[in-house]
């Protein structure tokens, strides 16, 4: 057996031990990553692997945060809130109650540029920002707020670049090497467990925000992933991709109009 | 046919390396030809544009999920890692940056070295890192052909000088010779 195939049947192992589905993502990455868990966790064989997976939850634990993705920062490629400031905002604005929903929000950097440009919008108050990820560890660092003193110079370049009205210092106090950022922020997102993958939709949104999420999909799940986002969007809804992704293959992709080609933001119209 | 496709690398600062080489390539250039080349998250597309305007092959920044074709010149994408997928198809993810790169050279020519295996080219360029070093090694591995741009001739000696000195390197070329060969394996191909 070659090793992807190898890598294929732990997946499918794993989906009807765990119910976590990762058949569905591109196996480069995959793979990458379970031999990089291997190489920590001391496994020869990815057949040795899956039945230490299978038998110990604790071990599962751990190699699910290996294979979720965590790798995120504030106010990523600054011209997508530029754009949004443009194009999306006013909009938004003419609802009295603001949903949107960051799926894959991760450790929640980008949740929490998403509040920070709300409240700088003035908009924060009468939002609601559902922040959701397979992977509840990171949901649990994305609810507390706090990250690395050393990567606020970045994220203050960012956030400057973006166009913030304000100082970013505004938004976090520094202890130690640590910034915790601002309470208030979160008053008004939720943090919850959701698998794009198994789950279904779970409310209507004004503006989706699933920005390099679906790179890590195979094409067949990006599309079902496009459905549930249609399905989640209310008439009008706007959804953000990554800056390299596309509805180009989507079934659905035709119900959507290109708001900003460049920063991949679109608008619900049919 | 010999080989399959050509992996380059080349660091921040190479594009007159780049072009000289690319701009020998004809349009019917049987094979891909994909470069990771360090760049500014910021700079998205500029590359790309620079260099249509003085080749004849295509010229294109890679997509994720699409199909590799010959003929073509794709770029990784600024702030991404490009992944070749066992299909012969392009896959980008955001994970954490590989000797502070992202793209980062190492990780596209392991993941093409484990697709294309012996029918693989691996050529490292000038370069101010050793991003590079351990994709050639994989490359040499699993059988595939590695050239590396003759140190004393770049600008920026320390990535090519890195993969030759951890015995990755076949051939040590000037740039000419590096674009000679790519186009003799053309005539090879036909014969």
């Amino acid at each position: 057996m070659t090793d992807e195939e190898e890598i294929k049947e732990l997946l499918v192992s794993i989906r009807s031990a765990y119910g976590y589905d990762f058949t569905e993502y591109a196996m480069a990455s995959v793979k990458r990553r379970i031999h990089h868990f291997m190489n920590i966790a001391k496994f020869t064989s990815i057949r040795a692997l899956g039945r230490a997976l299978l038998k110990e939850e604790s071990l599962f634990e751990q190699f699910i945060q290996e294979i979720t993705v965590n790798v995120t920062e504030m106010f990523r490629d600054p011209s997508f809130y530029k754009s949004l400031r443009g194009h999306v905002i006013q909009r938004l604005a003419t609802y009295p109650l603001i949903k949107i929903w960051v799926a894959g929000a991760s450790t929640g950097e980008e949740v929490y540029s998403i509040a920070i440009f709300l409240k700088e919008e003035g908009l924060l108050e009468r939002s609601v920002i559902y922040a959701t990820d397979i992977n509840q560890r990171a949901l649990q660092i994305a609810k507390e707020g706090v990250y690395h003193l050393r990567k606020m110079k970045s994220y203050t370049s960012n956030y400057i670049k973006a166009g913030g009205q304000h100082s970013f210092s505004d938004y976090y106090v520094s202890q130690y090497d640590a910034a915790l950022l601002d309470r208030s922020l979160r008053q008004n997102i939720v943090f919850s467990a959701h698998n794009l993958a198994t789950d279904r939709s779970f409310n209507e949104f004004h503006f989706i925000s699933c920005r390099n999420v679906l790179i890590y999909f195979k094409q067949q799940l990006q599309t079902r992933v496009i459905d549930l986002f249609y399905e989640s969007l209310c008439p009008f809804g706007f959804l953000a991709l990554g800056n390299k992704e596309s509805l180009l293959f989507a079934e659905k992709g035709k119900h959507f109009e290109e708001v900003d080609k460049k920063e991949r933001i679109f608008m619900k119209t049919g | 046919m010999q080989y399959e496709a050509v992996v380059v690398g080349v660091s921040a600062g190479g594009f007159a390396v780049l072009s000289r080489i690319l701009e020998g390539l004809p349009d019917s250039f049987p094979m891909p030809v994909i470069v990771i080349q360090h760049r500014s998250k910021d700079e998205r597309t500029l590359l790309e544009e620079l260099l249509r305007g003085k080749c004849t092959i295509r010229i294109k920044q890679a997509d994720e999920k699409e199909r590799i074709q010959g003929g073509v010149v794709y770029f990784a994408p600024a702030d991404y890692h490009l992944l070749i997928e066992s299909d012969r198809s392009f896959s980008l993810t955001c994970d954490e940056p590989v000797n502070f790169s992202r793209p980062s050279i190492d990780l596209s020519f392991e993941t093409a070295a484990e697709v294309y295996g012996n029918k693989l080219v691996g050529i490292i360029l000038t370069g101010s890192n050793g991003d590079g070093a351990a994709g050639m090694k994989a490359i040499r591995q699993r059988g595939g052909l590695t050239i590396a741009q003759d140190p004393e001739t770049a600008v920026f000696p320390r990535m090519p000088r890195a993969a030759i000195e951890i015995g990755a390197v076949q051939h040590i070329f000037t740039l000419e010779e590096i674009k000679y060969f790519l186009i003799n394996l053309m005539h090879t191909d036909h014969a």
